[in-house]
């Protein structure tokens, strides 16, 4: 009780503009109070004497009372978050500039400084909430994809000529129709290392995934969606939260198994809770969506039918023009037929499809709450992660066999001084952004 | 500015109407409680304030109801959200983002309100409600009380003139009951909301109350009216009504306060007299016995050097904040957690490091969501299941499901069951192996009186047989009622342990209303009151 008692001298007076009307009990009301003086006198008679039904918020008034712990509202108001977040929109761009970089190259060494990069913006940024977590499964999972990637070069063979074998497994004949597939066989250095270079590229990228996931909360980017498209936005990010829930509920149903007798471990006792957990999952986004209704999702305002008919016909006729444009430049852009025409049908359907959301954005009445600002931190985060893509992307034709150098025959990797210097780039965001808010 | 009209509601798949000839008015600005035994339609009833019945439940209703002149019938949920705000049983369920700063702008952003005034309300609930530090915790990390602030403050920044509130302290230990509650008052005091509101717990929130809307059984028309006067005929009421009752008070007071100014003759009759307390029973075989017991979860160390020690016969009720550790100790007692440090033997074994198989017949938990134990189709499969499990004899668990509830349905799904056949038929699974040790985790989470007292006895009998039962819960009322002892954690560490009456006495937040009433005379329960009374008139 006793913070709450801190709050109490200011709150209500902060919230006094809030009704102009006044504060009494409507006529007829049968139940009067006064039947039960008890508890009505007591605590709250200090503020009867207070209320000020007018008063506007953080009015010099205020200071009469005892200046509370933890009003924040005393403080003018914000429209940004300064030092907390940086653009979730930057962070991405980072993380992509980053995997553009690792996608460029298969040195090794270059690939190991690139997560490396990630892994310390990571480890020097990340705040302690739940999402920033994900790091480490995408690392693990980047470990296993590089797993699978090796196995598959053993069992299954590669095209990869070389000459020094390491071991021979048994191969497995296969019938005719199976003739380019092999199992088992001679394995070579040559194609385990040519694996291992293609795994750890898939690797990078995962990690880069992970990293940007971490760093900005993914809610935190659909903030920056037109308006048209929030609320489908919503319910993807309200769908990514159902794998932790039922991560966690797993986990209790299984503890519960063991609380009846029958071991907890195993494929078996997965199955068996599996009905009770995807049950248990139905039921809350049941209670979800109930709640979301009841807090207006899904608030559509009114527009006019022909803006309505408007923003359909821009949005189809834009998709539209975007599939055919993209069709027109990759399908028939080599051979001159489709050329002519593809760029500017691109560029019309989308300029079409941008009208229709935004003319779309009129349907919905929403407003947004501190929209994380793109200042300058966001551009250094941002423009870090697209200069190290736009480095190794000249890289590639400064130095082509230094970024992808050949598995035949067999050599040493090193590193290229410079596009291992610009990769370093990647390291500005852990100086540039803000350290976690959350110890 | 709630109004229902000759209002009856049948959900689709039933043929008995869930609500009847309800004719209700809420005037501005008044705090009206909703009671009832569970599966009366309380929580349908402040559904159809919201527009979630039935726009969303599907069903059939007559009548009209209206807030604040806007018809439910024909404005869906989404287009009352301006007005009233709900709160359901489990806030879990209610968040759509995940930071607390972010969830109080939800509902806002969803209106369309002006960023600079969405700034600013944020700021005035974040004190109202005491959460400005809590601001950029994301949400799953926050605890029960807490959560349960949020939940109320992400309704309240879009102003709603009606808060409708399903059981909001159901969950909370008392302390943060109180927080929430208190917060409740201030906004009808101060703001004129007008506040709707379900609870089970009467003993926290029927002096609040300015009108109580009785259900007395399904489909049966509501009795309205003062709070007293519905208290006085009520079959569910809070202890200090049936202290009242029983000494003849009138008026009949419902709070502390107005009941020990009526208390006055009570207390004298009662001076000669003794409350009857069988004693702390330290014969019994030693069945539960931890020694710094430490156990960590993640980062944080749920427990820190714990002693606990639990005999045959004696019932040991866990008390603390949402938090404090007594889940974990639960949950360590049959071997979910593996201890960091001290040991833990129950019944003689090593939980963690027993197969389940033979710990069950040592120890058995009924955990927080007794839902979890079942897995079922059927109440029968259920049973025939917890045999096999145990080994019992067929036909043990369903024996024992009728002993604890009479008439439960062998062919009934379990989720369709009431909370309290639930937790009965939880209960009959783990008594099937019939182990000498039983744990309950907050058993009375949803319980109405008649359910709760029928749990007392049950337990009651059970302790006489020889079991040694150990219950966390934030019922301080059955904690008086059933425990011989009381052990109080806070933060990890054991900061009380001993008799009932010593314990809970010493600490105005557990102690129950009684109790409070009596004091300083030890006496704990009605019940205790009703024997000494009767023994000599």
């Amino acid at each position: 009780m006793t913070g709450q008692d801190d709050t109490q001298g200011g709150a209500p007076k902060g919230r006094g503009e809030l009704r102009d009307k006044p504060q009494r009990r409507e006529e007829g009301n049968t139940t009067a109070s006064g039947t039960h003086p008890g508890v009505r006198g007591t605590a709250r008679a200090t503020h009867h004497g207070e209320k000020v039904a007018h008063q506007p918020h953080m009015a010099p008034g205020r200071a009469a009372a005892p200046e509370p712990r933890g009003i924040h509202g005393a403080e003018p108001p914000r429209t940004a978050r300064p030092g907390v977040h940086v653009h979730a929109g930057a962070w991405w761009i980072w993380a992509l500039g980053l995997a553009t970089a690792a996608s460029r190259t298969t040195n090794v060494l270059l690939l190991a400084l690139l997560t490396a990069v990630a892994g310390y913006v990571v480890a020097a940024r990340r705040t302690d909430a739940p999402w920033s977590r994900s790091y480490g499964t995408f690392l693990r999972l980047g470990v296993a994809v590089l797993a699978i990637r090796l196995l598959f070069a053993v069992v299954l063979g590669s095209p990869i000529p070389g000459t020094h074998t390491l071991f021979t497994l048994p191969e497995v004949p296969l019938p005719g129709w199976a003739q380019g597939v092999r199992l088992g066989g001679r394995v070579t250095a040559e194609s385990v290392v040519f694996a291992l270079r293609d795994g750890m590229k898939l690797a990078t990228l995962l990690v880069c995934v992970g990293a940007a996931n971490s760093l900005a909360n993914p809610a935190r980017l659909l903030k920056s969606l037109p308006g048209a498209l929030y609320e489908a936005g919503v319910a993807v990010v309200v769908a990514m939260t159902f794998a932790p829930h039922l991560v966690a509920d797993v986990a209790r149903l299984r503890a519960a198994r063991r609380l009846r007798g029958r071991d907890d471990r195993g494929v078996r006792a997965l199955l068996q809770v599996g009905l009770p957990v995807l049950e248990g999952a139905l039921e809350r986004s049941v209670a979800l969506a109930a709640a979301m209704d009841a807090r207006g999702y899904g608030r559509t305002a009114n527009v006019a039918p022909a803006v309505r008919r408007a923003t359909a016909a821009l949005t189809v006729g834009g998709l539209l023009g975007i599939c055919a444009g993209t069709y027109g430049l990759l399908a028939a852009g080599g051979s001159g037929v489709g050329a002519g025409y593809g760029l500017p049908l691109l560029l019309v359907g989308l300029a079409a499809a941008v009208a229709g959301l935004r003319l779309g954005g009129r349907r919905s009445p929403r407003t947004r709450y501190r929209p994380d600002p793109w200042g300058a931190r966001a551009w250094l985060v941002a423009g870090s992660g697209a200069a190290v893509a736009a480095a190794m992307i000249a890289a590639t034709a400064y130095a082509p066999a230094a970024l992808d150098p050949p598995a035949v025959p067999l050599a040493e990797p090193t590193l290229p001084l410079w596009p291992a210097a610009c990769v370093l780039l990647g390291l500005v965001p852990a100086v540039a952004a803000p350290r976690g808010a959350l110890r | 500015m709630i109004r229902f009209e000759q209002v009856s509601f049948r959900y689709a798949d039933t043929a008995a109407p869930a609500l009847q000839g309800v004719d209700i008015e809420v005037p501005e600005g008044e705090l009206c409680l909703v009671v009832g035994p569970s599966g009366v339609g309380k929580s349908t009833l402040l559904g159809a304030v919201s527009g979630l019945v039935p726009h969303f439940t599907g069903g059939h209703l007559t009548g009209r109801v209206t807030v604040a002149g806007r018809d439910t019938r024909t404005h869906r949920p989404r287009e009352l959200a301006d007005v009233v705000g709900t709160v359901g049983q489990d806030p879990l369920s209610h968040f759509v983002t995940d930071t607390v700063e972010d969830e109080l702008a939800y509902g806002m952003e969803s209106l369309g309100v002006a960023p600079e005034t969405m700034r600013r309300r944020v700021e005035e609930t974040l004190d109202l409600l005491g959460l400005a530090e809590l601001r950029d915790r994301p949400i799953a990390t926050l605890s029960g009380g807490q959560q349960q602030r949020v939940a109320i403050g992400s309704v309240l920044t879009v102003h709603p003139k009606v808060l409708v509130l399903d059981e909001p302290t159901s969950a909370l230990d008392p302390g943060a009951a109180e927080e929430v509650l208190a917060v409740l008052q201030r906004l009808v005091h101060d703001l004129g909301t007008t506040v709707l509101l379900a609870e089970h717990r009467l003993e926290r929130v029927v002096q609040y109350a300015d009108q109580v809307v009785l259900l007395p059984s399904p489909g049966a028309p509501p009795v309205i009216g003062a709070p007293a006067d519905i208290m006085a005929v009520s079959p569910v009421h809070p202890p200090v009504v049936a202290l009242g009752r029983l000494a003849g008070w009138s008026p009949l007071p419902l709070s502390i306060r107005d009941a020990r100014r009526a208390a006055g003759p009570l207390r004298e009759r009662l001076a000669d007299r003794a409350p009857e307390a069988p004693g702390p029973d330290a014969s019994g075989e030693l069945l539960v016995r931890a020694e710094r017991l430490t156990v960590r979860r993640g980062r944080t160390e749920a427990l820190r050097e714990v002693d606990l020690s639990v005999r045959a016969g004696e019932t040991v009720a866990l008390m603390g904040r949402n938090g404090a550790g007594k889940s974990t100790l639960l949950s360590t007692l049959v071997g979910l957690h593996t201890p960091a440090g001290g040991t833990v033997t129950v019944g003689g074994a090593v939980p963690h490091r027993t197969r389940p198989a033979d710990l069950l017949r040592r120890v058995g938990l009924v955990p927080q969501e007794p839902r979890d134990l079942l897995y079922a189709d059927t109440v029968a499969a259920e049973c025939t299941a917890a045999d096999r499990d145990a080994a019992a004899e067929p036909g043990t668990c369903r024996a024992l499901v009728e002993d604890l509830l009479p008439g439960m349905p062998d062919d009934v799904h379990p989720r369709d069951l009431s909370e309290g056949q639930r937790l009965s038929l939880a209960l009959a699974i783990v008594l099937a192996a019939s182990p000498p040790v039983l744990l309950l985790d907050e058993p009375t989470r949803g319980l109405d009186y008649a359910a709760k007292s029928r749990l007392v006895g049950l337990l009651r009998s059970l302790a006489a047989a020889g079991h040694a039962i150990v219950l966390a819960t934030h019922d301080v009322e059955l904690a008086a009622d059933l425990a011989d002892r009381v052990v109080i954690l806070a933060d990890g560490d054991v900061v009380a342990d001993g008799p009932t009456p010593d314990v809970v006495l010493s600490s105005p937040a557990f102690a129950p209303q009684t109790a409070k009433i009596l004091a300083p005379s030890p006496w704990l329960t009605v019940t205790q009151v009703t024997r000494a009374l009767e023994a000599a008139p």
